[in-house]
């Protein structure tokens, strides 16, 4: 288990700032949310994180070590990426197992037939999926093969760009179900995106709210039922999302 | 319901698409009056496919059914001459996302206001006229303004009621609104809801409203068609939500998480190939 601390991350594209400066802590082992309407940087937060986007500045430090000098071996064994939509994030062409395989090679593994048949097995998968191709899956047996590519390399920290959005509640239930049982069996830290408070105050201990790239207010789970928000806009935020679970 | 005929009276619809076996609908029946309906389903149960069969917009797909009929207009017998009638002036379509349903390189108002003179005849200043009395029907607050905004230059909430606005303008009959609020964040979600609702009230329209989103349903909404693989495995009153019979309504309802819920596992849906079975004679 590994704490995530952001420190003073700033990012522009052009004239354009999209995260003045972002800190936050994540204690090890901890679910961290991040909530704020389309557009207000959570996301950008994760791909500076994960070093997806490197023309940032300020630091993140993982275990005390920071992510840009961790070489890229290293960094792909520490932190990994589940994304949205399972229906963009998969190869069409690339078979299971060559999914699964990539990065064994690249980091050069060993026993890879066992490893991808336990990553499928740790998701609730068969092995016989290692052959299939992503449009023999279902959308949430394609974000199950997802999250085993971002498992197969044995991460400390699992970055959740909203990872049920783009599936039905059903199914949204079990890919949420999947990584709670994932983090009490491993000792995951998540840092997860959302825009769904639910499943925010179904995953996660604390979240921060954003708004246009800046952290207005980190709030515990506990704050959201009575809405115990300070700041206006987080007020607004979770005002609306209890109003419109209330209204039904 | 009123007593009146309904509105809208569809008996065993099926829709094929072209190319694969299975139908993407089957043997939907239901009826509308001047009231609020919801169908509800997961993606691919077949829910947007039935809102764009009753306005025929799929010319490619295979289209049966006992009845379709919309006021005194069969439906399916009806030529695109007069579907283009239908379409827009007394049928509309309120569509997903506001960024792909506008016309990009196209000022707002100006597309509100083309929409009008398609279906009424009157000079542009009218149109005009019309389209600004409009979008502040849709509460946006400075009209004009809007009016020569680019879509690109709005939020998703303001494009939003853009869209109503144009679909509402030539006062139709029926509005079939497929996911109207899914691509907008929840603080905005609401209010286009409520702004929705409240026209649709006022003029007394019959409402379409298509979601996966059982809790948006059942709010705005008077009665429940619950989909499952292109078949209607339940009807029911909205209030009576909570006691569905179906176990595939109450696994959806089950699986939603709920702020301030229990941090139990989720119940996760059991799915029964005894669902594809035709449902039973419905009231």
């Amino acid at each position: 288990m590994k704490p995530v601390s952001v420190e003073h991350m700033s990012i522009r594209f052009g004239a354009v700032t999209i995260l003045p400066d972002v800190s936050f802590d994540v204690a090890a082992g901890e679910c961290f949310g991040l909530v704020g309407e389309s557009g207000s940087g959570k996301s950008t937060i994760l791909r500076c994180a994960s070093m997806l986007l490197s023309i940032w500045t300020g630091d993140v430090t993982i275990g005390g070590r920071s992510v840009r000098e961790m070489p890229l071996n290293e960094r792909c064994r520490t932190l990994q990426m589940v994304f949205q939509d399972p229906y963009g994030s998969l190869h069409p062409r690339h078979s299971i197992r060559t999914v699964l395989s990539e990065p064994l090679k690249i980091q050069g593994l060993d026993d890879r037939e066992r490893r991808m048949r336990e990553a499928l097995g740790d998701v609730g998968l068969p092995a016989s999926f290692l052959d299939r191709y992503p449009h023999q899956l279902s959308g949430g047996q394609r974000q199950r093969v997802a999250i085993a590519r971002a498992l197969i390399l044995e991460p400390e920290v699992l970055l959740l760009d909203e990872p049920t959005s783009a599936l039905d509640v059903s199914v949204q239930a079990e890919i949420l179900n999947l990584l709670v049982r994932l983090r009490e069996e491993r000792g995951f830290t998540y840092i997860m995106v959302s825009h769904d408070l639910a499943v925010i105050d179904h995953m996660c201990d604390r979240f921060a709210v954003m708004q246009s790239g800046e952290i207005v207010e980190v709030l515990p789970r506990e704050a959201i039922k009575g809405n115990e928000a300070t700041h206006p806009y987080a007020r607004e935020l979770i005002g609306a999302s209890l109003e419109y679970e209330s209204v039904v | 319901m009123t007593e009146e005929r309904p509105m809208l009276d569809v008996k065993n619809l099926s829709v094929r698409y072209r190319g694969t076996d299975t139908p993407a609908v089957r043997d939907v029946s239901f009826t509308l009056g001047r009231e609020r309906l919801g169908i509800v389903g997961e993606s691919g149960s077949g829910k947007s496919t039935v809102g764009r069969a009753l306005l025929k917009l799929l010319p490619t797909a295979e289209l049966t059914a006992d009845r379709m009929r919309f006021e005194e207009v069969d439906l399916l017998t009806a030529p695109e001459r007069k579907m283009l009638e239908l379409r827009g002036q007394r049928m509309s379509m309120i569509l997903q996302d506001p960024k792909f349903s506008l016309n990009p390189i196209q000022r707002c108002g100006l597309q509100i206001a083309e929409a009008y003179r398609t279906h009424v005849r009157c000079s542009k200043g009218e149109a005009r006229a019309k389209a600004i009395e409009m979008l502040s029907a849709v509460q946006i607050r400075d009209p004009e303004r809007v009016f020569d905004l680019y879509p690109h230059e709005v939020s998703g909430g303001m494009g939003q009621r853009i869209m109503i606005a144009m679909m509402l303008l030539a006062d139709p009959g029926l509005v079939i609104a497929d996911e109207p609020t899914s691509a907008l964040d929840v603080t905005v979600r609401l209010k286009v809801l409520r702004i929705l609702d409240g026209l649709v009230r006022e003029k007394g329209i019959g409402l379409i409203m298509i979601s996966h989103d059982l809790s948006l349903v059942r709010s705005f909404c008077d009665r429940v068609l619950i989909m499952y693989a292109g078949r209607v495995v339940e009807t029911l009153a909205a209030r009576d939500l909570d006691n569905a019979r179906h176990p595939y309504t109450q696994g959806l309802l089950a699986a939603q998480p709920r702020i301030g819920g229990s941090r139990d596992e989720l119940p996760v849906l059991e799915r029964k190939d005894s669902w594809l079975e035709p449902a039973e004679e419905r009231p």
